[in-house]
């Protein structure tokens, strides 16, 4: 599914990632796990083709093809999909309109009949209860007003709705009440399968319990530093990363 | 400018004048002829005003200054119903029409107004002599002060009269349509509106202009509105002129005791256009809205120019203009609110945000307070900024192509203004030419 060789990317300059490589295959859930500024936004970013960063060296292949000269609306009807850790408020885009052309466009990619206001508002109906969003919601300015919960729930529900092949949540349970954040939990769970692959960003061991992850790595100042099973995250929650922060130093040039 | 220079401009147009009273000018009422002339004689001291006035820096007028417009000649109806259907609106009730400044009943629509309502032409109510004009027309509208304005009190000839009574309340909206036709070359046209509302009343005023093809012309236009204790006006100026047009409008509004005036200024068209709007808050509790909204490209310059007093208590203004800039065009925005010593618990808003949508265009924005009471809330904000860039990349990552999002984003940024535009068909109107003018508009009308 997604195939991360030495991937080096850097902004105004700064270099931020120093060589990841990283292999998703298909239904697998990883997490990424690191302290503030190790890159793990970066990443997800660089990912989602945001263009404010750099790629210096490295290639990611998706699905066998450069992902990386792809613009960020292909890569979106490619199905990837990104939920931000900072949704943007964007009133005057009603959220109702907003997900249905994006649904569209990407139906159009795959050269499927773009669905029209009733049927759309069929398929969202069950998707919006998935995550206890308001309905009401969905005819309000995009993110606009929203709590933080309804935000990252808001995403959430997009992802349920784009029914993406590799999603990436940076830091979704950010910001989180218990409640939300087992809403938030439930949502990804459902949407768990076979073919599915996630990439869990997150700084805190607490989302792990609820999405149980296959694997979990470990990022430190731009690359990862040990990757392991689900046990990992837990070891981590109990003696932090002060260990490891030795590791990445040594390992820098 | 020298002094020889701008005796040269105001040449040109003293022949004009003495043209236009030779052939044209009606001689009655007996007032009006010597308004006229010291209107004349004060154009020819002014002259047109350079980037050296405080109030004309950024708007350089010498391409219509150094032009040579003529009268515009009248041979009938020169237009056809079909003609001007682009620009008529569906909302509504009357719709007035004038062709090159002149009022044309043949392509008017009046029907039965309440009685106390009176709807037409200036050049009849001159004609009959009406009091009412003579009581208001050149009290408010400078020309002592403004050349344009002394301009077009020297041509003041025709334009629309509207007169509501005391108490009367018009339902539909009045239709106040200016179209711009090219018969014997470039013409200039100074229309002059006089709308008096008296106590309690109510009406909505809808002022258009526009032109068939791609005509040369100098628009000169001065509306006088005035509105009584309580009444409540609803207005409207939508610019649509041509791309080769030049205009320059100027609104005056009186507003009386507890009185509320809303003004949405829209302008798409034109190559150079002004838009002077004074206001005088002149009794206590008055409240004025004054919207405004353009979308320009090419080399298009439009300038909103408001000057709002307050010259009594508990009055409210808000102000809120945004523009959209694309090509080499260029915005300026000026708001001077003035504050008089007695105007206390005045409560003063003004907004101002521009959307540059390439690297030429250009706006220039300043807010200007002078606040003479010590009790009272005024502020202002001005922004100028491109497509939020982190916006975009958010719709772009759920699969929205670059065009779309960008077009989408336009229409949210001039949504602020649309929606709170209360005349129905005429939101819709407008949305809707704002989408024809952007890229793949047309899958935008979902987006309510």
């Amino acid at each position: 599914m997604l195939e991360i060789r030495n991937l080096h990317a850097s902004v105004d300059g700064q270099d931020i990632l120093r060589g990841i490589d990283l292999t998703v295959n298909a239904g697998e859930v990883h997490s990424i796990m690191g302290p503030n500024g190790s890159g793990k936004s970066t990443l997800a970013q660089v990912l989602a083709g945001r263009d404010t960063y750099e790629v210096t060296a490295g290639e990611v292949r998706y699905e066998g093809k450069n992902l990386l000269e792809m613009e960020p609306d292909e890569r979106a009807c490619e199905g990837l999909f990104m939920a931000f850790q900072y949704p943007v408020e964007i009133p005057g885009v009603s959220t109702n309109y907003f997900l249905r052309a994006a649904l569209n466009a990407r139906r159009k990619f795959h050269g499927l009949e773009e669905l029209d206001a009733i049927d759309f508002l069929e398929l969202i109906r069950d998707k919006a209860a998935l995550v206890e969003l308001d309905e009401r919601l969905m005819n309000r300015g995009l993110n606009e007003g929203f709590s933080g919960g309804e935000k990252k729930r808001n995403e959430i529900f997009q992802m349920a709705v784009l029914e993406p092949k590799l999603a990436i949540l940076d830091e979704t349970d950010s910001g989180l009440d218990i409640d939300a954040l087992k809403i938030v939990a439930n949502g990804v769970n459902k949407l768990r399968d076979k073919q599915r692959s996630f990439i869990v960003i997150t700084h805190y061991q607490r989302l792990l319990n609820y999405i149980v992850p296959d694997f979990v790595h470990v990022l430190m100042s731009g690359r990862i530093v040990q990757s392991g099973g689900k046990e990992l995250a837990l070891e981590l929650e109990e003696k932090g990363y002060g260990s490891r922060e030795t590791a990445a130093a040594s390992a820098a040039p | 400018m020298t002094t020889m220079q701008k005796r040269a401009d105001t040449d040109a147009y003293r022949e004009r004048f003495e043209e236009f009273e030779r052939q044209r000018a009606a001689a009655r009422p007996a007032w009006l002829v010597p308004l006229r002339k010291a209107a004349a004689a004060r154009f020819a001291e002014l002259g047109f005003p350079t980037t050296r006035d405080e109030d004309w820096r950024f708007t350089n007028v010498s391409p219509i200054a150094d032009s040579d417009f003529s009268l515009p000649r009248f041979k009938g109806s020169e237009l056809t119903a079909k003609q001007i259907e682009p620009y008529t609106f569906e909302g509504a009730g009357t719709t007035l029409v004038f062709v090159n400044g002149r009022f044309t009943p043949e392509l008017s629509a009046c029907p039965e107004l309440p009685t106390g309502v009176q709807v037409g032409g200036l050049a009849a109510a001159f004609r009959t002599d009406v009091p009412v004009v003579k009581a208001h027309l050149g009290h408010y509208a400078s020309y002592e002060k403004n050349a344009f304005t002394a301009l077009n009190t020297a041509f003041v000839e025709d334009g629309a009269f509207v007169h509501v009574g005391s108490g009367r309340v018009v339902e539909q909206a009045i239709h106040l349509l200016f179209v711009s036709v090219n018969n014997d070359g470039p013409h200039q046209a100074h229309p002059r509106n006089l709308i008096v509302a008296e106590p309690n009343s109510q009406a909505t005023i809808v002022e258009s202009h526009g032109s068939i093809g791609d005509a040369r012309y100098f628009t000169n236009s001065v509306t006088e509105v005035i509105a009584g204790d309580n009444a409540v006006l609803d207005c409207y100026k939508l610019g649509r002129d041509s791309d080769a047009a030049f205009h320059v409008d100027t609104t005056q509004i009186q507003l009386a005791r507890s009185s509320t005036v809303t003004m949405n200024t829209i302008t798409l068209g034109g190559a150079l256009v002004r838009n002077n709007a004074n206001v005088v808050l002149a009794g206590e509790g008055g409240d004025c809205t004054l919207n405004g909204l353009y979308m320009i490209g090419g080399h298009q310059h439009v300038d909103n120019h408001l000057r709002v007093e307050h010259a009594a208590p508990h009055c409210n203004s808000w102000e809120y203009y945004k523009g959209i800039l694309n090509g080499a065009s260029r915005g300026v925005f000026t708001g001077r609110i003035f504050v008089e010593k007695g105007a206390q618990k005045t409560d003063a808003k003004q907004t101002n945000m521009s959307l540059l949508l390439s690297d030429q265009a250009q706006v220039e924005s300043k807010p200007q307070l002078e606040i003479f009471a010590d009790d009272v809330k005024c502020t202002h904000g001005a922004t100028i900024g491109q497509i939020d860039r982190d916006a975009l990349f958010y719709l772009r990552s759920r699969g929205m192509s670059d065009k779309l999002a960008r077009s989408l984003l336009v229409q949210a940024f001039a949504r602020e203004i649309t929606d709170q535009i209360a005349l129905e068909p005429m939101r819709a109107r407008l949305e809707e030419m704002l989408l024809v003018r952007l890229p793949q508009g047309e899958l935008l009308r979902d987006n309510s």
